[in-house]
């Protein structure tokens, strides 16, 4: 759905164009990926107005589904919703729209898909966000101790574990930890973001701190190993480098060289990866958030799919991919800072 | 960022000497989040901290709007149900027609003018009264305004004129006689409140709680995507509900729903799969209720997609013109094998349109009429016909062409995609192919309204009043260009649609306007276009320690979530001790105990480890 191009290690960076005259390389390489970042948002936001229409069924129909409705109040409710205009008409209603951060109205809810949005947002950033946190840390640290130490009885243990969880499907996996520790151990509750009637900040913070374990326990479970992995391997590249060497050399411990050395350099890699994955936290996880009933983007994302809700889907998809490519253009910012070699 | 020194390991299976300050850390936290386990376990549970008793109910649907005028969903209407009373309502054991805020009523002898008396006890929850003028206000806004017509327009598009005579008359008058006039499933909303409202279109009556209602309920909060809460209305005209809170919370998964429910979080969930029925069977402290279903599960054939004018599209197959065909397809078909294969015996083998829990309305076939499951008969049937096989076992029509059928399933019903895959086999038997198209429901629609399909699934929600399913039947339903029904079958036929005048106008007289429909699906059973399944049962559960009885419609053997009427939350009472299942074990607190203790000590232990080792380290 999402990563569009130039994603990743800037490969055709900046010593492509190396020689030409006039700007200076800096700004070449910023104007560069700006433009680059802009272009990919416009054929986004082209993309999602057909590709929602390409989708079978129609929404007034799916909305008065089963329900008593007369030809007359389909007709209204199509006029409402703008459909009854030739395409070309709705298109451009849909690009002038944009153009002023105005997503129409949802179909189902009749409220401005915008507000829908800005409601939802902080329950998938705090979910994601925090999942994504944790996932990146424990992955960084387990990746940087396995590749530290390839082929020992904890490395294969720890990859395994990784990749099992990995392969394991989120919704299933959190139904599993509902089962156990919610309804089974009755630790946690099964789902919701809070229970009503809880007052005060540090008891509403509590209680919500108390319903994100599970979600976020999932999604950290599910997602961890790729961190990990990334990690992992890029500290075995840099295993057999001579400044690794030299460091031994000079009498630093073990660990030392790790952390000073091996591990600034390892980075690289999964900082990008980072940064594609904090432009996908707004995205949220579909799946968590419908098991754990999180009222976040991913439900609105999947409630909107189901009829489909065109002003919904498209608005979010226009979010979801912008947020990575932002995040994307931001990687490639702060690659220059981390890397040096890049600067040039 | 990254200290390789301070690891934290989520699994066990690895040397323990490196590692202990890293679990010892990650448990720690685990522990300090686990903690409010203690504190706030579950407050949800029957009765909460202030001592109110709340019924939680577990709602697979977000709410769409809590505004009557736009609300469509399952979920919103039947909250309005709670919080707006109706001119009449139906009885909770025999879904006939009772008073509401109407008391009384009576016609004009040409059946089209409608007087209502309304009751002087009825009270808004602001403490105004409810007067004609509410009734006539919001049945007037309707026609008048389009977009107040949006949920609930087709009760008063036939209206002429809605006058409020005096605080307690209204007269409807009607453009032609109406057979829903008893049965007007509109919300009365009180004008005081809502006539400045500037676009009813876009209005979701979800910012000044409590919103000002008449029901038994008073909707008092909403928390978009999570739940919604009802107090209830002391001064309601019928007995006050026993609950002193009910609380619908949104949790679209249908496994998690049963896991809140095991863990005493909710008090009742809907939509069971005999499966889920089965093993909450079992459960202590769960009551699991079978009722007969409202719906009806089925698939239409294409008699050939035409147009009002007579227009004929798409490409069903020309074959399934012949009622022979389609008669020996319902011949071939076992309908007590989808009952226990598919619903595990939670349904009932279906004949007649209108399910049997409305015994008024149910028909069932004579020995004579009988299309049932006997595959030599249907053999017969086709041979007869000239329907030959096959070099491959597959029939021919008379006119050449292979039976070969498209037969659309909905994917996202696990009972349709089984019933298919049964049919197909069924149908295999009499040398008819099936081509199973388990689709989305979309692809499905777009097929149905292209006309391009054989089989194709449908079911339907029937009323007690049942002349809107009736009426999408009739030759009126087709659509008057390709693309735009607003049924499930290309179904015509001058007959029936005589017969369904009939009924309309004989509203007035139960007894012949019964016999009139029982005589359409008479008529819809012999053409075979519009087929029957069965009628699946609805499969719910509640707490017993959290509710001690709760009201079924019809009872008995009625279902509790969906009703046409209030009842099962208006007269539903709370267990003397209810019971709160979600308390945190002993044997949880001990451990987690531990687990602490553990924990503080192992990071004690590790620090002075680190400490030991710092100067080392530099």
């Amino acid at each position: 759905m999402d990563t569009p191009s130039g994603a990743g290690r800037p490969a055709a960076g900046p010593t492509a164009r190396r020689g030409r005259p006039g700007l200076h390389p800096a700004v070449r390489y910023l104007g560069g990926r700006v433009l680059t970042a802009v272009v990919s948002l416009l054929a986004v936001m082209v993309t999602s107005f057909f590709l929602f229409r390409v989708l079978p069924g129609d929404p007034v129909a799916a909305l008065t589904q089963g329900r008593s409705v007369s030809v007359d109040q389909l007709e209204a409710m199509r006029r409402d919703f703008g459909l009854d205009q030739p395409l070309p008409q709705q298109f451009v209603d849909y690009c002038l729209g944009m153009m002023t951060l105005d997503f129409g109205m949802s179909y189902q809810y009749r409220v401005p898909v915008s507000e829908l949005i800005a409601e939802r947002l902080g329950p998938t950033l705090l979910l994601a966000g925090t999942g994504t946190v944790i996932a990146a840390v424990l992955g960084l640290v387990l990746g940087t101790r396995s590749g530290w130490r390839r082929g020992s009885l904890m490395d294969r243990v720890d990859t395994g574990i990784a990749l099992t969880l990995w392969s394991v499907p989120s919704f299933w996996l959190g139904l599993l930890l509902i089962v156990l520790l919610a309804s089974g151990a009755g630790l946690f509750p099964t789902s919701g973001m809070s229970s009503p009637g809880v007052e005060g900040t540090f008891a509403v913070a509590l209680d919500v701190a108390h319903h994100m374990v599970l979600p976020v326990a999932t999604m950290v479970a599910v997602v961890y190993a790729q961190y990990m992995m990334i990690m992992r391997s890029s500290v075995l590249d840099e295993m057999g480098a001579d400044y690794l060497t030299t460091a031994r050399a000079k009498g630093l411990r073990d660990a030392v060289v790790l952390r000073r050395h091996a591990v600034p350099n390892a980075l690289l890699p999964t900082v990008t990866l980072i940064f594609l994955n904090l432009g996908r936290v707004v995205s949220g996880v579909i799946l968590i958030e419908t098991v754990f009933a999180w009222p976040g983007l991913g439900s609105l994302f999947y409630s909107g799919l189901r009829v489909p809700d065109l002003p919904i889907v498209q608005a979010l998809f226009v979010v979801f991919a912008g947020s990575v490519i932002i995040m994307n253009l931001l990687a490639d910012l702060v690659y220059p800072l981390l890397d040096p070699r890049v600067r040039t | 960022m990254v200290r390789p020194q301070d690891p934290a390991r989520p699994a066990a299976g690895a040397p323990k000497n490196r590692t202990a300050s890293g679990t010892a850390a990650a448990v720690t936290a685990a522990a300090l989040i686990a903690a409010p386990a203690l504190s706030a376990a579950a407050p949800a549970a029957a009765e909460t901290a202030d001592g109110a008793d709340t019924l939680t109910v577990a709602a697979s649907q977000p709410v769409d709007s809590l505004s009557p005028f736009l609300a469509q969903r399952l979920i919103s209407t039947s909250i309005h149900r709670l919080a707006y009373d109706y001119l009449t309502n139906y009885d909770p054991e025999t879904n006939e027609t009772i008073p509401g805020l109407a008391e009384s009523w009576k016609t004009s002898d040409d059946g089209l003018t409608w007087t209502y008396t309304i009751r002087d006890d009825a009270t808004w929850s602001d403490g105004e009264s409810v007067t004609a003028e509410d009734v006539a206000w919001t049945y007037t806004t309707m026609t008048e305004d389009e977009s107040a017509a949006t949920a609930n327009g087709t009760f008063v598009a036939n209206f002429e004129d809605v006058e409020a005579v005096d605080d307690s008359t209204v007269r409807i008058e009607l453009k032609q006689p109406q057979a829903t006039m008893l049965a007007l499933d509109i919300p009365i909303v009180p004008e005081h409140i809502w006539k400045d409202i500037g676009d009813l279109g876009s209005f979701n009556n979800d910012e000044d709680f409590p919103i000002v209602g008449s029901g038994p309920f008073v909707i008092t909060g909403h928390e978009p995507n999570q739940s919604i809460t009802l107090e209830a209305n002391e001064d309601y005209w019928r007995d006050p509900p026993e609950f002193d809170r009910l609380v619908f919370r949104y949790m679209p998964e249908q496994d998690a729903q049963v896991e809140a429910l095991r863990a005493g979080e909710i008090s009742f969930v809907s939509g069971l799969t005999p499966a889920q029925a089965d093993a909450l069977k079992d459960t202590e402290g769960v009551t699991v209720n079978t009722g007969d279903g409202k719906r009806f599960q089925g698939f239409t054939v294409n008699p050939g997609a035409a147009t009002r004018d007579g227009e004929e599209f798409g490409d069903g197959h020309p074959a399934l013109k012949d009622r022979v065909l389609r008669r020996a397809i319902m011949r071939a078909l076992d309908k007590d094998e989808i009952v226990e294969n598919v619903y595990g015996g939670y349904a009932q083998a279906a004949d007649g349109y209108i399910p049997a829990r409305y015994d008024t309305y149910h028909w069932t076939p004579r020995e004579s009429q009988r299309l049932d499951f006997d595959p030599g008969a249907a053999n017969r049937m086709l041979d007869e016909a000239g329907y030959e096989r096959g070099d491959d076992g597959v029939r021919v029509s008379p006119d050449g062409d292979r039976l070969k059928l498209r037969m659309h399933v909905h994917n996202d019903r696990p009972d349709y995609v089984a019933m298919g895959k049964l049919m197909a086999e069924r149908l295999g038997d009499i040398g008819i192919e099936i081509d199973n198209r388990t689709v989305d429901p979309g692809v499905l629609s777009d097929a149905l309204h292209a006309g391009e399909y054989d089989l194709i699934f449908t079911g339907w929600t029937v009323n007690p009043d049942p002349d809107y399913v009736l009426g999408i039947h009739t030759c009126d339903a087709l659509p008057s260009e390709p693309g735009t029904m607003r049924s499930d079958s290309y179904f015509c036929n001058e007959d029936y649609d005589r017969l369904y005048e009939r009924q309309l106008a004989t509203y007035d007289d139960p007894q012949a306007r019964a016999e009139t429909v029982e005589r359409m699906q008479r008529i819809l059973y012999e053409e075979a276009v519009v087929n029957v399944l069965t009628y699946a049962d609805t499969l719910e559960a509640y707490r017993s320690d959290q509710i001690a009885s709760i009201q079924v419609q019809p009872d008995p053997g009625g279902n509790i979530w969906g009703q046409d009427g209030h009842w099962s939350w208006s007269s539903a009472v709370p267990a003397a001790d209810s019971q709160a299942g979600a308390d945190v074990p002993v044997w949880a607190l001990a451990g987690l105990g531990a687990v602490v203790l553990v924990a503080v000590g192992g990071g004690v232990y590790a620090m002075r480890r680190r400490a030991a080792s710092a100067e080392d380290r530099e």
